[in-house]
This record gives structure tokens, sequence and C-alpha cells, in this order.
């Protein structure tokens, strides 16, 4: 077997463990039932999501710095794979607030600003298709990437700062506020098959990135012989 | 077991999501290395 192929059977099994500790491991909470078991797996993604939007954040500093093409293939590769994470948040978010809000969706501060950021991701990606030119093309990125990670603090003290639908922070929240010592250790364990995940993501699509690269120097050079 | 069919659709929209983009990265990369065979194959071609 290919080390590839170990890494995804790996983050499989990973996922598989999250899912399992998810059902049958974190006790039922007294309040909600069965569907507060979406959360292992809508924050472990979000929390994914914006360490994604962080790594893309950091590569688009690096590539204004240093101008080197990698950042710009990591930044945009942290930006997919984080709207990908992002995406799950606004999918499960919704099918876990129907039953319990009585409704799917609402413009408050977490839940609006998180769809800013996803898209504001969008943006960053379709700007990308609009700039023919290579080095054009990563420095615009990079100085939008950078613009649109300032909405990832924006996203994390929505729920602190502002009196919002959305739960108050169960998690680095006010005093008295926590989880169950089991629920976090299976909310840990998720974010950490997630955290896997995303390594799995990135590494293919910065692969893809750097194979682009390559092959855009190999067609400037074919042109000018 | 309320809602459990909720969980469900979560969990399978989730994934489901995950496995697409996977596997449009890895179609998108099966592609690119054709195109560089191409490439690679018209440019020994033209020596």
């Amino acid at each position: 077997m290919t080390k590839h192929a170990l890494g995804i059977a790996a983050v499989v099994f990973l996922l598989a463990a999250a899912a399992y500790g998810s059902f049958f491991v974190a006790p039922t909470d007294v309040r909600q039932g069965l569907i507060y078991r979406i959360l292992f797996l809508h924050v472990s993604s979000a929390w994914t999501g914006l360490t994604a939007f962080f790594i893309c954040f950091v590569a688009n500093l690096m590539y204004v710095w240093r101008r080197a093409p990698r950042w710009d293939w990591l930044g945009v590769s942290a930006a997919e794979v984080g709207l990908a994470f992002t995406t799950v948040v606004l999918v499960t978010g919704p099918i876990w607030a129907h039953p319990v809000w009585g409704m799917w969706w609402t413009w408050d501060a977490r839940l609006t600003s998180t769809f800013v950021l996803w898209l504001l991701y969008v943006a960053y990606l379709l700007l990308r298709t609009l700039v023919e030119e290579p080095d054009r093309r990563a420095l615009f990125s990079a100085l939008f990437g950078i613009f649109a990670f300032l909405d990832v603090p924006l996203v994390f003290g929505s729920i602190r700062w502002w009196r919002t639908q959305h739960p108050q922070p169960v998690v680095m929240g006010e005093p008295g506020s926590g989880l169950d010592p089991t629920m976090w250790s299976v909310l840990r364990f998720s974010w950490l098959a997630m955290l896997c995940l995303m390594t799995l993501l990135l590494l293919a699509r910065y692969r893809l990135e750097a194979m682009r690269g390559d092959l855009e120097i190999v067609r400037r050079e074919a042109e000018a012989a | 077991m309320k809602n459990l069919d909720s969980v469900f659709a979560a969990y399978l929209f989730a994934w489901g999501i995950f496995f697409v983009y996977y596997l449009t990265v890895a179609r998108r990369t099966a592609a690119l290395r054709e195109d560089i065979e191409r490439l690679k194959s018209s440019l020994s071609r033209g020596k």
C-alpha cells in the first residue's frame, strides 16, 4: 500500500472513530436529546475551517513578503479546503437549528458573519480566475486573502460581543459555561480527526497547485522557444 | 429516537461534501497530469 492510501485509510478510521464517539460514547443531552450530537461534527468542522483560513492568512502574508510561488499555492489550497469545512458548518447548523429553534436560519451576528466569511473566500477563489498573469494573480489574491481574514475574529467574537440566537460559547466562554468532561473529550477527538482530514485534503490540493505552477513554467518556456 | 434522521442527514451531508471535494481534487490532478504528459510529448516531438 502506498503512503497516500495509508493516509486516507488512517483518516477514514479516525473519522469513523469520531462518529462512533459522537453516537455511542458521549452521553445524551438532557435538554436537546439526540440532536445535540450534530455539535461534534458542526463545531469540529468550524474550528478546522478557521484553522485552514489561518493557514491561508499566514501563506498570504508570506507571499506578500517573500513573493515565492509556494506560498501562493499554499494560500489557495488552504482557502479551498477551509471553504469545504465552512460549507459543512453552514449545512449542519440549519439541520440542528430546525428542530431546536423551529427555524432553519436567522440573521444573527454569528450566522451572518460565518456566511460572509464563506462568501469572502468564494470571492477569493473567483478573483483568481479573473487575473491571467500568475504573479499579479498571486499578489492580488494574497492581498484579498489578508482582507478576508479580518472576518475570522468577528466570527469568533460574535457570540461573545453580541446577544445572538446562536448558543453562547461552551469553550473559552464565561465562568460557569462548559461541557461535560466526556462530551469535551469526544469533541476534542472529533477536532483531531477533522484536522487530519484537513491535512490530507490540503496536501492533495497543494500537489495539484504545485503541478499547475510547474506546467505554467513549462508552457512559458515552450512559448519562448 | 427523536431527530435521529436529522443527525444522520447532517453526517451524510458532511461526509458527502468532503468526499465530493476530494474527488474533484483527484480528478483535476489526473487531468493536469494528462496535460503535462501531452505537453512533454509535443515538446519532445518538436526537438
